[in-house]
């Protein structure tokens, strides 16, 4: 059945190519474009222990729909095909596998997880097939001379870590440290980029490390055990979960140390208000997106084009969920590269194009955070900035921290 | 003769399909291998698991370490896994003897919630939440066969060795032995039988080729992480086992076939709810085929012989037809 849909397609491309008077002439890989349209294929866990990030396939659906509403790419519009794969890798390589040979898509964007991504690494630059933007926070997408196909997006957990140590170091030179951390990847990854940021000194000043287990019920003892420590300063490694009771906890044994509280858990609603505003106040974080629960970006241009957007496009979708957000910009991003490559669809070209953005922004980022790659450089957003919280929102300060500046 | 042309279509398919729909196919062959052990356990010996996706993920890890510490040949570690997963079957299988029933399919599936955290807790050899990356194994002796072909091939060698020895042991002295624990204990034992001893081998073989499908979809995936062997993992292939036909041979291949493919097509018929419309799958089929594929093909089978010959006795109940008695 698909040879023959294959066949139909082979003569329509023909007839089409014929009957109009100026043939396109095509590079040698052009898979998965045709004169009207692009495929882009994708991976999501709408089912399975990870669906709660589900939410970010659907809103990429939403914004490509969007775009095809309003004249597509270069005339063309994009078919956004997106399968299920549960976060379990061999589901993830059965499916990539589908999209490529079966779906042949033009390339893949935004396949979501550490895991399921590390599965089909190999494979897609075997295939030589664009794999772009892929949604983790681990630091080894960005090697383009071993995998010069696949490119990560945001900021990684090391170079967040990093952010807080050279804080620490530059404000806080005496102090003693104490960190949590969840004991996984995760956390070894930001514990990892913050003991190396503090170099030497760092031996010295952390004075205790706690860790626990995602499936522990509380983290009391642990943050009791870092008050006893006499730590000043609080590295706080946990997911919501955990970094609300940490907050609270700190608050009532009455701890007071500068805390430190990774990106991960910098939601209004889902950390700071359930964890009090008050016990809240004063917490220190890296940002790199507009938190869309934080009340100073209520008029911002940027953040009502996104509601005004969820509203129309995407109705079910939650205007809390900092993942719809997160969608949306890198969805938008991934229309930039398209444009950019103009009539040129080939792979070569779509994954040069995407290794060649100079200073783009994007309206959820935060001002002045800029998206440059190249072909060096797989990793397009590199830059952070430290925010305190003020018992309301939370306030921007000092310079934006530039991973590769090395400041 | 019918087995011959069945074998003859199947070396023929790598030759007919694209590489993709091969390597579907090479999961149907591993998953069948991993059903058909727990048919042994399930349907023949009557001891339920809920826990057969932590012995594949034992041959899978296996497997996967010999072939990224050691560099083993990947043929070698199908057998290291076999014996590994046989052992740690049969051990596991002696607490298991003073469980019956539900009490033993909550065990099982305690085992298949544990091994993947354990996994994460030996990061030094299973590479913890990353897993490990392993490469493809290429045909050998200059066969012109590019890796899925020649993956599929190794699977479906391992499948009919697997299933012939599995109709060997069933079909004899010794699966009756087994088949007479699970429609009556005490019978069993009164006839001289040693159900602990067969129970627990029962377990441990049912294990083992649970373990080497496991280590043949590490080589056919190439990456090994706890993330792929969840408890899902452990329900459907019991899902497989029920669809197929427990008390069956031949049922672990149509329950691979559903278990495969069923899924992507609830995938393209709704995207909104694609478990509701497998849901609405398994029960129809739960319901027009209460003894599994292999035991609806079975009665038509003999449906069609009856009209054919008038005065025929009444049909041998077989164990495929029967489904196993409660405990």
């Amino acid at each position: 059945m698909t040879f023959t849909r294959k066949v139909l397609a082979v003569v329509l491309a023909v007839g089409v190519a014929v009957a109009s008077l100026a043939p396109v002439v095509f590079a040698q890989t052009v898979v998965g474009v045709t004169a009207t349209e692009i495929k882009i294929g994708n991976t999501n866990p709408y089912s399975g222990p990870a669906s709660a990030y589900g939410t970010i396939g659907k809103v990429i659906g939403a914004y490509f729909k969007k775009v095809n509403d309003e004249g597509g790419v270069n005339g063309r519009k994009i078919n956004y095909i997106s399968y299920d794969d549960g976060y379990a890798p061999p589901k993830t390589v059965e499916m990539v596998r589908k999209l490529v040979e079966s779906d042949q898509v033009a390339l893949l964007f935004q396949t979501l997880g550490t895991p399921p991504n590390t599965a089909i690494h190999k494979y897609v630059n075997q295939q030589k097939v664009p794999h772009l933007f892929v949604a983790t926070g681990a630091t080894k997408w960005n090697d383009p001379k071993n995998f010069p196909w696949t490119m990560g997006y945001q900021p990684n957990y090391q170079t967040e870590g990093r952010v807080y140590a050279v804080d620490v170091l530059k404000k806080h030179p005496n102090a003693k440290v104490g960190i949590l951390y969840q004991n996984d990847d995760y956390g070894k990854d930001y514990l990892k980029g913050f003991e190396d940021g503090m170099g030497e000194a760092g031996k010295k000043m952390i004075v205790l490390k706690q860790s626990y287990e995602v499936t522990d019920p509380t983290i009391d003892s642990q943050i009791v055990n870092l008050k006893n420590s006499g730590a000043t300063v609080f590295f706080n490694i946990t997911i919501p979960k955990f970094a609300v009771q940490a907050i609270k906890k700190a608050h009532d044994i009455g701890w007071k140390p500068v805390h430190y509280l990774n990106n991960v858990s910098s939601s209004l609603a889902t950390v700071l208000k359930p964890a009090g505003l008050e016990a809240s106040k004063d917490l220190i974080t890296a940002l790199y997106m507009k938190e869309v629960t934080d009340p100073q970006w209520r008029n911002d241009k940027g953040f009502t084009d996104w509601v005004a957007f969820m509203k129309k496009y995407y109705p079910e979708g939650a205007l809390d969920d900092q993942a719809n957000a997160y969608g949306y910009n890198v969805a938008m991003l991934m229309t930039i590269v398209l444009k950019q490559c103009g009539n040129d669809l080939s792979r070569e070209n779509i994954i040069k194009q995407a290794a060649s953005l100079k200073n783009v922004e994007l309206p959820l980022l935060l001002p002045g955070i800029k998206i440059n790659t190249s072909a060096t450089d797989f990793a397009p957003i590199e830059q952070e900035q430290l925010a305190r919280f003020n018992g309301e929102k939370w306030e921007l300060y000092g310079e934006i921290f530039d991973a590769f500046r090395k400041n | 003769m019918g087995l011959l042309f069945l074998a003859g279509v199947a070396c023929l398919l790598p030759f007919v399909f694209s590489n993709f729909r091969l390597f579907q196919f090479t999961q149907v062959g591993i998953y069948a291998i991993a059903i058909l052990g727990l048919n042994m356990l399930t349907g023949y010996n009557g001891q339920f698991s809920l826990g057969h996706g932590a012995f594949y993920a034992v041959g899978a890890y296996a497997s996967a370490i010999m072939m990224d510490r050691w560099n083993v040949h990947y043929g070698w570690t199908i057998p290291v896994a076999a014996v590994l997963c046989l052992v740690v079957g049969f051990l596991f299988g002696l607490p298991a003897l003073r469980l019956e029933g539900l009490y033993l399919a909550l065990a099982t599936f305690s085992l298949a919630l544990a091994v993947p955290q354990i996994l994460k807790y030996f990061e030094h050899w299973t590479g913890g939440s990353q897993g490990l990356v392993l490469s493809k194994p290429n045909a050998p002796f200059g066969l012109r066969l590019n890796p899925d072909q020649w993956l599929y091939f190794v699977t479906l060698a391992v499948l009919v060795v697997l299933f012939w020895l599995a109709a060997n042991l069933l079909r004899g002295r010794v699966g009756r032995a087994i088949v007479a624990i699970r429609d009556n204990h005490l019978a069993a034992e009164a006839m001289g039988i040693n159900t602990s001893l067969y129970k627990s081998l029962v377990f441990g073989v049912s294990a083992a080729y649970t373990g080497v499908a496991g280590a043949l979809s590490a080589s056919a995936i190439a990456y090994v992480a706890p993330d792929s062997f969840n408890v899902f993992l452990s329900i459907t292939l019991l899902i497989g086992s029920v669809i197929g036909g427990m008390a069956s041979i031949s049922g672990a291949v149509f329950g691979a076939l559903f278990i495969q493919f069923v899924p992507n097509w609830a995938q393209d018929i709704s995207k909104a709810a694609p478990w509701a419309i497998f849901g609405v799958f398994l029960i129809v089929f739960m319901y027009v085929m209460p003894f599994g594929i292999a035991g609806a093909i079975r009665l038509l089978w003999i449906r069609a012989r009856r009209s054919r010959v008038a005065l025929s006795p009444e049909p041998r109940e077989t164990a495929a037809t029967r489904a196993p008695s409660a405990t």
